[in-house]
């Protein structure tokens, strides 16, 4: 797989680290009480065919954080953003 | 003619004889020639047993889709088994053996499993093999091992070398023949960078523009996403071995592909179609051009298409007799027959041989007239040509599908990968003239073949069919069929064919199996390239590395560090150097290069609300020039990291994390700043290998540093309390970092330098220390101080401890979001009854408790039920003698108890007394001693 950093170009994806995914956001309530959006950031995770957006880690490259998205079915990439 | 080596022709150089052995006994043939065609031209027929009955098999084929002629070559660490005779080029020296046979190849007691055939049917396994269910493991499963498979793997390391790399172009060729040539000059011309692959040895000179990259014996096995192609690349496999690299790797990342990997022959299916002799039409074609070797001085055609004619005037230009031409279909093309007639060959229309004569060679066919009379032919090989099959393994390796084209009666390719254009034959372009599909001549008196090499017969896929195995996918795996590593290129269709007739349906609704990669079989070595043994990851060697060298250090691997474990003098064992090394910080001074230890750049007017952020305890109250212990968890809640981080100025900290973490903390902070908080000001640099740091840790530490801080910097207490840290020189202008931290118990500093001073810098310490002993220490000592003193470590931060377990909760804060905060909230993860940390201390002081040992309660058996945690860490203690941290259930609650240290594994059972986690100086007074 070939990947497009925003900031470095095109790079082999032995460069990258897939982390997560990028569909939820981190709760901003302060994380004093435990709630269902915790929960829901912390463990639950829907596995869908389409298109999916991903963080992944440009470890051996620049260190910066992307945000992908890719076709889950076909690993066809539709976009690469900072996060 | 000599033997059956014709007297001109061939692409071999008969200047140049080359000498091999196969199953020990001594053969010539040409530079040129392959295994297959030396062999052949020595008249060798027999070149292996098969998979399952134990038959003779010969040659089939002449390139890399051949199932039958499977050897093992050379010998020692270097043998390979399951290598196909037709790709192996001879060189001098070289040894090949037969493999899965008995005493030798004739005489192969397992060849009584042909006369077993009726319980070694398709599913034998799943059948025969059901009971008693204990057999399977220790006698059915070795005993079938034994008697099946393929070749030997040499059981011992792979001595070769192999390489790796990354190549890039515009276009990629796979496959060098006429078309595959066209379309890369074509390419080359529009000034496009091109690489041309070709699986063969370069036969003739190609003369290729410079912008071509030619590859020749290169192997394209596999298509990946965003136009990634794998290939291998036998560099070395035809020459004698050496320490030169055998085989590469090649990754290439090309715009676009293009695929011109011809056809390959299947052949049509009759009785005792595997006996030695029965090859493929083009096969004998291919013997003849290209190595000038005839592979019979009598040669039979059984055919259902027009390629044949070619091979007829090629065989009756090289003066080779034509036993007869078999057409299957019920009238011959004029293509045929004029070229039959030209080489007065009889011609028997309508026709099928019923099955080959001849056990370890043909000897003859019987052959079934169209009008129903039965004949036999005297023949020494049987060329069969059921049409051929574009070789587009490659374009299903993106879920292609490929579909059956009735008007060539082949699969084409169907939807291709990305960017892949389809050529030539691989297309189905000028295949298959007039032909009439037939699978199987109809007639089975004996075995008929489908799959040479896994040993499946036309009676294995009809009894599939009836057990209900009617989708191709099932077949596939019932009956073992298109696996190995031929992968079926010559089998699959023609049993895609059978099971349509049988089931009465059209070959396109069965479809065929999608081909995955690889290609061809690919050995693991070459997938792992250089990437072996020590040189799986890199090595880091510690700034010290030499000197502690130099000191007789005895090294230990912590993650991809290796460090000094401990400094033997004459006659000491690890434990007598490493408790001397304590005694030597308790009562003098230490020093220990603690430059492993991640360490962590953070700056800008943020820096201190992102430590908030990232730690579980407050940061922005830290006054500049002071350190503070740091706790990090994961979002669920778990411990995931600790270290000290120190405040440098207003806006600048240096964050330690554990050895092991360090990359894992690296890559959790940048997503914290790029993702999380991105709104703060703060920026990360990892300083680890930039900055040495060494530990002088003991009583006399003060008096050690004070000979090498230069002026005004002052040591006192006063100026530089405990958990003070600040920038200074050292040694007259060296700049230095300086922390008063201490992870022995003692009054201890750690002094950081840059990198490329830490050796000079050890150098000057033992200098300046040597009038208060100053002593070198490891990561022993090192362990024994921190156990002593309840600091956790890597076995306490095992992902499954909270800061509850480890009695760090009060560093939970409760006026600030933080990672982890709110699942470190739950109720269960601070239930009392969790294993928690406690020191322990064996109850006889010659009793030595060991780290993994299960904690249960006195008085009670050895069960799972019944275990209450565990020892994570362990040392001893010169102090103490045994002690041990460990996660026990009510930990805090239990200090004081006598319990029972249980290690099954290593025969342990003793008694020991829970502590407090701190075991030496709970009060801290020695970090001001």
């Amino acid at each position: 797989m070939r990947i497009i950093c925003p900031h470095c170009g095109e790079r082999g994806l032995e460069e990258f680290t897939y982390t997560r995914d990028a569909e939820c956001t981190r709760p901003i309530d302060g994380g004093a009480k435990l709630t269902k959006e915790w929960e829901d950031y912390v463990y639950f995770r829907d596995n869908l065919k389409g298109p999916r957006k991903e963080y992944w880690y440009h470890s051996a490259g620049c260190h910066a954080w992307i945000k992908m998205e890719r076709e889950m079915s076909t690993h066809e990439i539709i976009s690469v953003t900072p996060p | 003619m000599s033997g059956y080596r014709l007297a001109t022709g061939g692409l071999i150089d008969r200047a140049r004889k080359v000498n091999f052995r196969f199953d020990g006994k001594s053969y010539t043939g040409f530079a040129g020639d392959t295994l297959a065609s030396a062999m052949l031209a020595s008249g060798v027929k027999l070149f292996g047993r098969s998979f399952k009955y134990h038959r003779p098999r010969g040659v089939f084929a002449s390139g890399s889709e051949e199932p039958n002629a499977l050897v093992e070559l050379r010998t020692g660490a270097y043998r390979e088994p399951n290598t196909r005779a037709t790709t192996v080029e001879i060189f001098d020296g070289l040894e090949a053996s037969s493999q899965n046979r008995g005493f030798s190849l004739k005489y192969d007691p397992l060849s009584v499993n042909n006369l077993l055939s009726p319980f070694l049917a398709a599913g034998f396994y799943y059948k025969t093999f059901m009971w008693p269910s204990g057999f399977w493991e220790k006698i059915y499963e070795p005993m079938i091992r034994r008697a099946s498979g393929l070749g030997r793997n040499s059981g011992l390391p792979d001595p070769d070398v192999y390489e790796k790399i990354t190549e890039f172009c515009d276009v990629l060729i796979i496959g060098g023949g006429a078309d595959g040539c066209k379309a890369a000059l074509d390419a080359a011309a529009k000034g496009q960078r091109v690489i041309l692959c070709d699986e063969n040895p370069p036969l003739a000179k190609l003369d290729l523009p410079e912008s071509i990259s030619f590859f020749s014996r290169t192997t394209v096995f596999g298509v990946y996403d965003g136009g990634t192609y794998a290939a291998l690349e036998r560099l070395n496999d035809h020459l004698p071995s050496s320490n030169a690299p055998r085989q590469r790797l090649i990754r290439i990342v090309a715009r676009r592909s293009v695929l011109a990997t011809g056809a390959l022959e299947r052949p049509i299916t009759f009785g005792d179609n595997d006996r030695p002799g029965v090859m493929l039409s083009r096969a004998v074609g291919d013997y003849i051009s290209r190595y000038g070797v005839s592979p019979g001085r009598n040669i039979l055609l059984y055919i259902n298409n027009d390629d044949a004619a070619s091979l007829i005037s090629t065989l009756y230009t090289a003066g080779v007799n034509i036993a007869a031409l078999v057409d299957a279909r019920p009238g011959s093309s004029s293509a045929v027959y004029d070229a039959a007639c030209a080489a007065s060959t009889p011609v028997y229309e309508g026709a099928a041989i019923i099955r080959a004569i001849g056990r370890w060679g043909v000897k003859g066919a019987k052959l079934r007239l169209s009008g129903g009379d039965e004949i036999s032919i005297p023949c020494d090989i049987i060329a069969t040509s059921g049409g051929f099959n574009p070789n587009l393994a490659l374009t299903s390796h993106f879920d292609g599908e490929p579909i059956w084209d009735t008007g060539i009666a082949a699969f084409i390719p169907g939807k291709t990968p990305p960017c892949m254009e389809v050529i030539g034959k691989a297309a189905g372009h000028g295949l298959n003239a007039n032909i009439q599909p037939c699978f199987h001549s109809g007639f089975f008196p004996g075995k008929s073949f489908l799959d040479l090499q896994n040993d499946v017969t036309v009676r294995d896929v009809n009894l599939a069919e009836l057990e209900g195995f009617t989708s191709m996918e099932h077949l596939k795996r019932y009956t073992t069929l298109g696996m190995a590593t031929d992968q079926g290129k010559t089998a699959n269709v023609n049993a895609i064919g059978l099971l349509a007739k049988t089931l009465g349906r059209q070959i396109g609704e069965i479809g065929t199996t999608r081909y995955r990669p690889p290609y061809v079989p690919v050995a693991i070595g070459a997938l792992a390239g250089a990437h072996t043994g020590k040189h799986f990851r890199p090595t880091r060697f510690t700034p010290t590395h030499e000197w502690a060298k130099a000191q007789g250090a005895v090294f230990v691997e912590t993650g991809a560090w290796l460090r000094a474990q401990y400094f033997p003098r004459l006659g000491e064992d690890w434990l007598q150097a490493a408790q001397r090394e304590v005694d030597a910080v308790r009562n003098a001074v230490g020093i220990c290069d603690v430059t492993t230890l991640g360490k962590i750049e953070i700056q800008g007017p943020d820096a201190a609300k992102f430590l908030e952020c990232v730690y579980t305890n407050s940061w922005e109250n830290l006054p500049c020039g002071k350190v503070r212990y740091g706790l990090m968890l994961r979002e669920d809640g778990m411990v995931m990291d600790d270290g000290t981080t120190a405040r440098l100025g207003e806006t600048h900290f240096i964050m330690t994390t554990t050895t092991v973490n360090a990359g894992r903390v690296m890559q959790h902070l940048e997503f914290c700043a790029q993702v999380l908080w991105k709104h703060l000001d703060v920026s990360l640099v990892s300083v680890t290998d930039q900055w040495g740091q060494i530990a002088v840790a003991g009583p006399q530490s003060i008096a050690t540093l004070a000979k090498i801080v230069d002026f005004p910097f002052d040591l006192s207490d006063m100026s530089f309390p405990y958990m003070a840290c600040g920038e200074l020189t050292i040694c007259g202008g060296v700049p230095a970092r300086l922390f008063r931290i201490s992870f022995s118990g003692e009054r201890a500093y750690e002094l950081a330098v840059p990198a490329r001073y830490t050796h000079a810098l050890v150098e000057k310490l033992m200098e300046a220390g040597a009038e208060y002993g100053i002593t070198p220490y490891g990561t022993e000592a090192l362990g024994i101080m921190r156990i002593e003193k309840g600091h956790v470590a890597g076995p306490e931060l095992n992902g499954q401890t909270t800061a509850h377990d480890l009695g760090l909760h009060k560093l939970l804060s409760k006026k600030k979001d933080f990672i982890g905060r709110a699942m470190a909230s739950r109720p269960a993860l601070k239930d009392p009854k969790r294993q928690s940390l406690v020191g322990l201390r064996s109850v006889n002081r010659q009793d030595i408790i060991c780290a993994g040992s299960h904690l249960l309660p006195l008085g009670v058996a050895a069960t799972a039920v019944n275990d209450q945690g565990h020892v994570t860490s362990a040392a001893r203690s010169p102090t103490f003698g045994s002690i041990a941290l460990a996660l026990l259930e009510h930990g805090p609650e239990r200090h004081g108890e006598t319990i029972r240290v249980y290690d099954p594994v290593r025969g342990g059972d003793l008694e020991a007394i829970v502590t407090a986690p701190v075991q030496y100086d709970p009060e801290g007074k020695r970090l001001h001693a």
